[in-house]
């Protein structure tokens, strides 16, 4: 297995400065992670983590108020490694949509409300094929028949399609071209339920079909537990565990992700659920430390003052907390 | 179903029906279609309606609230009907006894105003107390979900965080001291660290204090949770009604079966296997007299197609379906 995608101790800020007021929101601080040619890697996280901010900074396709501080986003094609952050324009086109590409959040309102679904499968076809309006809807046609959509909705303009319909053409548009590196943005939320499952069986399918990689972000997870093999769970700007997605779901060792775990209700048993006291920091202003410290019922003096490095307790197993760090190198010595 | 002898509320044929003008053509939308159900008085429940989007079901509940004009129906509290009383007599009594809270608490309260503001005004609107002991009260009522005055006072909304927020909505609700609050989606906009901790919450207030709670929601774990009873709405009927382990447990309707298969387990053990379809334009699938998921039903029959499924009794539930008749 091939590295695809490769972050360095990265460390994205949103910087704004009013009326002399500097304000700077630490949205992705040191994070590392590489993800593996042909999986599905998951993102996970409450709302306001860095979720977003940090697939806007492995995208590379970022504004100010939000910079790059440190660290670097490295992309390898065919043994050919680009860096996201220092590319061109022209180079970024090419990588666009061919080997990269994007489903954005609310991707079901991307959609330009005045043009057919055929029309605007054949504007972006065209802009990076060159081809003829014939040839761009008979590819659509059979791209869309493969993944068992109707092929009624070409002539269809997007108001005439049911929000899950929406999702899928938008799925299918971003994925037609083939791409190598998906990156896909709560691409089921404000979904109901029997459509969220469409949605993640089409994603599967395109993965399984192209071999493509995924990187999907979504704070469901049960989402994940259908799509991921691995899963990063992000806590106020940075990773806090890192494993597959089995690990996380049933032995997670950080303390944050046994909370999330043990929140979520289930459908087979009523037993009491507890919810975590307090509240996600605001990132303006992060705590000392751990910036979990506040909240965390273990918290020792150690986490108040040093902020703890991810480390690997096993293989494929990332956690950044002291006490499963100390209790590790204890059970190593 | 039963027939106790003191109902809190009584739904009877709910209806209502929004007249959508396109150009110079009028339809019939039936957001709510005949909706039966009622609460008992001595018993306090949480009672669950869950349904997608569309399905009506934030407007039933804004009938039930009397922001919304029946079509047909009766909604009878207290066994009086709601219909008849005058509009002091709401005032005075009908909206002290049926409370509010909302999806979005930053929606509900405006952003420029102090959020005490908010409880003292319902305090004095409804004369609970003189203003020498609002304060205790509202303190006492904020203690109750979890909060102090001295936290909240002379704060604005941005200045809390969500489950606050939605924990003061849930406080304003409480100071008249209701029978029922009517939730709509409480929980949809919060994250699920907090999430729990106000349907935590809901619990504590119908076994502490005695308060009937109308829980609208889309997600059924939360409401196999928290619901002692529960209401499947599918575009504006109720399709299967009854305790909440009987119906998610085993649910009878096919609607309610797809539903429950659909919810994604966080456990990897619990992969979905086979696929789903979907209906691709939004016209279809809308049959004309007979039932409303016919066009989705794995189990459809003839008879589904041509006439409406009556409300069947069946394993301790209705259920809106011809395969148990």
């Amino acid at each position: 297995m091939s590295i695809i995608v490769e972050a360095n101790r990265l460390k994205a800020y949103y910087m704004t400065r009013s009326y002399g007021v500097e304000r700077t929101v630490q949205a992705v601080d040191n994070i590392s992670l590489q993800v593996q040619a042909g999986e599905v890697f998951g993102i996970a996280g409450e709302s306001g983590c860095g979720k977003s901010t940090l697939l806007k900074v492995l995208l590379g396709g970022f504004r100010p108020p939000l910079k790059v501080i440190e660290g670097s986003v490295k992309y390898r094609f065919d043994n050919v490694e680009t860096d996201a952050l220092i590319i061109n324009d022209a180079s970024r086109r090419d990588l666009s949509w061919n080997k990269i590409s994007y489903v954005p959040q609310g991707s079901m309102h991307v959609l330009n409300p005045v043009r057919r679904i055929q029309d605007i499968f054949h504007d972006f076809i065209s802009a990076h094929r060159p081809m003829r309006k014939q040839d761009s809807i008979e590819m659509t046609q059979n791209y869309l028949r493969d993944l068992g959509l109707a092929e009624n909705v070409l002539t269809a303009y997007p108001h005439q399609l049911s929000g899950g319909m929406r999702q899928r053409v938008t799925i299918a548009l971003a994925t037609i071209l083939s791409p190598k590196l998906i990156f896909a943005d709560e691409p089921t939320t404000a979904l109901d339920v029997v459509v969220q499952r469409g949605v993640i069986q089409l994603l599967k399918e395109i993965q399984q079909k192209e071999g493509s990689t995924v990187v999907l972000i979504t704070h469901d997870m049960g989402v994940h537990a259908n799509l991921a093999n691995r899963i990063a769970v992000l806590y106020a700007g940075k990773i806090v565990e890192e494993a597959d997605t089995r690990t996380i779901l049933q032995n997670p060792r950080h303390p944050y992700t046994q909370y999330l775990i043990k929140s979520l209700p289930r459908l087979d048993e009523r037993t009491e659920r507890v919810s975590i006291p307090g509240r996600p920091p605001a990132l303006d202003n992060p705590p000392s430390g751990c910036r979990f410290h506040p909240r965390c019922p273990l918290a020792m003096d150690k986490c108040r003052t040093i902020d703890p490095e991810i480390m690997n307790i096993r293989p494929g197993h990332r956690v950044a907390c002291h006490l499963v760090t100390e209790e590790t190198s204890h059970a190593t010595t | 179903m039963q027939q106790p002898n003191a109902t809190l509320l009584h739904a009877e044929d709910l209806t209502k029906i929004f007249n959508i003008q396109q150009g110079f053509s009028s339809k019939k939308f039936h957001a709510v279609d005949k909706a039966t159900f009622s609460l008992d008085a001595n018993q306090p429940e949480i009672f669950t309606i869950a349904g997608e989007s569309g399905s009506g079901k934030t407007t039933l509940a804004r009938m039930i609230l009397g922001m919304e004009r029946l079509t047909s129906g009766v909604l009878r509290y207290k066994d009086r009907n709601v219909a008849e009383l005058s509009g002091s007599e709401k005032r005075s009594w009908f909206f002290k006894e049926v409370q509010p809270v909302f999806q979005d608490p930053f929606a509900t309260f405006s952003p420029l105003k102090r959020i005490d503001h908010y409880l003292y005004e319902t305090v004095y609107n409804y004369k609970i107390t003189n203003k020498a002991g609002a304060d205790d009260y509202i303190n006492g009522v904020l203690n109750e979900v979890g909060l102090s005055l001295v936290e909240i006072k002379g704060r604005y909304p941005n200045e809390l965080s969500g489950g606050q927020a939605q924990r003061v909505s849930i406080a304003r609700a409480l100071i008249t001291r209701p029978s029922l609050i009517v939730a709509d989606e409480p929980v949809s906009m919060l994250d699920a660290s907090l999430r729990m901790s106000i349907v935590n919450m809901f619990r504590k207030l119908k076994d502490d204090h005695g308060v009937n709670i109308l829980y609208i929601t889309h997600d059924l774990a939360t409401a196999y949770y928290t619901a002692d009873r529960i209401a499947i709405m599918l575009r504006g009927w109720i399709v299967e009604m009854g305790p909440v382990e009987r119906v998610l447990g085993e649910p009878l309707h096919p609607y309610t079966r797809l539903l429950k298969q659909s919810i994604p387990a966080a456990d990897p053990d619990k992969m979905w296997t086979e696929n789903v379809s979907l209906t691709a334009i939004e016209s279809e699938g809308q049959h004309r007299g007979g039932c409303k998921f016919a066009g989705r039903c794995p189990a459809v029959m003839d008879i589904c197609r041509k006439k409406e499924p009556p409300l069947i009794l069946h394993q301790e539930r209705l259920v809106k379906c011809f395969l148990y008749e």
